[in-house]
């Protein structure tokens, strides 16, 4: 038998190289500089790495060819593992974007005195002489920069990947550097440690079923490949059952990354507990690429048996959107709040991907769902790492001030940064003049075009119920009086630390794409209908 | 071609025995090895079916989904390693600072 070399399509995969060689690159500065000069090193490393990713990837943007008669654009590679198309390097450019502010947070040190937010020695325990000594030396690990690039990689992979191995691959890489990132943090260790235990056990479990829904569809179709499943599916040969159950296997897997009801229950713990900075990277970017790998799943591979999917969808993204709004009413903490918003974000999103119609049922010019649900994304990434990076600020002697009654008054303080959180609070409640507000009114239309009007309904209402808690944020921050102790005297109040350059950027460009997309939402939509549809 | 069904059957109770472990178990180090009990389970199913359809996807995938459990392994030792020395206890209940 000869041995056939595989072609690969380098240009086309480059970003997603270029991002994985700097992580293993990062690794190697890790084992052989001195820890002196390891975090400039690292940090700079990171943001070419991403910033050349994102070159590459506007490179690739323009230069795909058109298939399926100009429906879609780009290309299978690696052997029809990877496929590089419209929808990919959208959702690369807006994974990539994330994690420069990412990275800009994770480098920020002014707000903790000179040092990161993450912990000085995972190893040495809270507490002890070794942890003293780690602390007094100023110590810091600059692991994270790497670990954030493999995650990053893990992340374009998803939802380029043109096989369910790929994808289970691509789940795993993506995942396993957020678990280590998630128990990190310097202070409140034990919290820290206990939601990267839950992420991992739970992400863990969830990825056992997504496998077995692997192995099952494999067994339906004789085939890993999306297309064949697709195939199959249209032929319907194969054992129905299989498909059926391995179906929801994978949807189980995927819904668990996008934390959706009533898989959610991890999203809260893990959001709070863990260092702030690693919940604004992966609150947005993961949800990026968790919701592009299983838009290409659904689409691809079972778009032709969306009639056995589409009622399953309707009832997660209902209880999803309820849940994520009912829930965050009673929160006190800010970074729980944050966390059931996204909750209901993804409510929203499911309601755009069970707007899926055939080419023949839209109306001319219309977005389609897949057109809707990357612009959502687009929207609601910025406002989620824009919000997060505030919360980095706010804080008191004992660190990041979360409770909310401690943020009341901040306005008048702070009328900048209270605006700006007010600003991202109202995009994702979804009033207009911001993004939020077209990304809504986007998936609410090809949901109801689809003929999906009781989720519409539904997500009218838990958006007005989502309102009453973003604006009693904003309510806290500029209307109320600081907390008055039980001895009469006013509690501590949180104050806002002055970063450094990093994270004011971060917030202030997360202000700026939040206002753009709203007045001007041109640019970005027709962003988002160029990259045509998937390849099937 | 041979009847794979026994094979998928004994993956499918091996699979149901690793996730009723993972819901009932209290001590993280055994509810990840149910977790990685319910991995090798669709190892087999994997294997399994590659013999019924003849093509070596499956037995292939196997292989990558060997390579991903060590690598998980190592992650979730790390993390399960570092909680019971601050606590000085491995059980999934005693970690109940973060709720509601």
């Amino acid at each position: 038998m000869d041995f056939v070399k595989p072609t690969i399509e380098y240009a086309e995969l480059a970003p997603l190289l270029i991002v994985l060689g700097g992580a293993c690159l990062g690794v190697v500065v890790e084992a052989f500089l001195p820890r002196a000069v390891r975090r400039t090193v690292q940090v700079a490393l990171a943001t070419v790495v991403l910033l050349a990713a994102f070159a590459t990837t506007i490179w690739v943007a323009t230069d795909l060819a058109e298939v399926a008669d100009g429906a879609a654009r780009g290309l299978l590679a690696a052997e029809g593992t990877i496929v590089v198309d419209g929808p990919t390097v959208f959702l690369w450019g807006l994974v990539l974007l994330l994690s420069l502010g990412g990275v800009a947070l994770f480098a920020e040190r002014r707000i903790e005195g000179g040092v990161s937010a993450f912990a000085g020695q995972a190893a040495a325990l809270p507490g002890t002489e070794a942890e003293r000594e780690v602390s007094t030396r100023g110590w810091e690990h600059t692991e994270v920069y790497p670990l954030l690039l493999f995650a990053v990689g893990g992340m374009m992979l998803f939802p380029a990947s043109n096989d369910l191995l790929t994808m289970f691959v691509a789940l795993e890489v993506l995942s396993l550097p957020l678990y280590l990132l998630t128990g990190l943090a310097r202070r409140r260790r034990l919290l820290s440690q206990e939601a990267a235990l839950k992420y991992f056990l739970l992400g863990a479990f969830s990825s056992g079923f997504f496998l077995y829904g692997v192995a099952l569809v494999y067994g339906f179709a004789g085939s890993m490949q999306l297309a064949a499943i697709a195939e199959a599916v249209r032929n319907d040969t194969g054992n129905q059952g299989l498909l059926l159950v391995g179906m929801g296997m994978l949807a189980v897997g995927l819904l668990f990354k996008v934390g959706a009801a009533p898989f959610q229950g991890w999203t809260p713990d893990v959001y709070q507990g863990a260092p702030t900075a690693v919940t604004a990277f992966m609150s947005a970017a993961t949800k990026v690429a968790a919701f592009g790998a299983l838009l290409r799943l659904f689409y691809v591979a079972f778009g032709s048996d969306r009639w056995s999917w589409q009622p399953m969808m309707w009832v997660i993204a209902i209880l999803t959107m309820v849940v994520g709004a009912v829930v965050a009413v009673s929160q006190t903490d800010v970074k729980r709040m944050l966390a059931y918003s996204s909750v209901a974000h993804t409510g929203f999103l499911l309601t755009g991907v069970l707007g899926v119609q055939g080419a023949g049922e839209l109306a001319d010019g219309q977005v389609t769902s897949l057109q809707a649900v990357l612009f959502y994304l687009a929207t609601y990434g910025v406002a989620t790492l824009g919000a997060f990076a505030v919360v980095t600020l706010v804080r008191d002697s004992n660190g990041e001030a979360t409770h909310f009654d401690r943020w009341a008054g901040l306005g008048r303080r702070s009328p900048w940064l209270a605006g700006a959180f007010a600003l991202y609070l109202l995009s994702m409640a979804g009033i207009p003049l911001t993004a939020g507000f077209v990304g809504k009114w986007a998936v609410f239309t090809v949901a109801m075009s689809a003929g999906a009007w009781p989720v519409v309904l539904t997500a009218i209402a838990s958006s007005i119920v989502a309102i009453f808690f973003y604006v009693r944020y904003i309510r806290i921050m500029f209307f109320a009086e600081p907390d008055v102790g039980p001895d009469g005297h006013p509690g501590e109040v949180a104050s806002v630390t002055t970063p450094s350059l990093l994270t004011s950027a971060t917030i202030a460009a997360g202000v700026l794409a939040t206002i753009v997309i709203g007045v001007v939402p041109g640019p970005v939509l027709d962003l988002a209908s160029r990259a045509g549809d998937f390849i099937r | 071609m041979t009847d794979v069904t026994p094979y998928v059957v004994l993956s499918a109770i091996l699979f149901s025995i690793g996730c009723v472990g993972v819901l009932t178990r209290r001590n993280a180090i055994v509810v990840f090895m149910c977790v990685e009990l319910m991995l090798n389970a669709c190892n087999l199913a994997l294997v399994a079916f590659a013999k019924q359809h003849g093509n070596l996807d499956g037995q292939i995938a196997a292989f990558f989904v060997m390579v991903v459990a060590a690598a998980e392994v190592v992650v979730g030792l790390a993390i399960i390693m570092t909680i019971f020395r601050t606590r000085r206890s491995a059980s999934v209940d005693d970690a109940s600072l973060l709720k509601y």
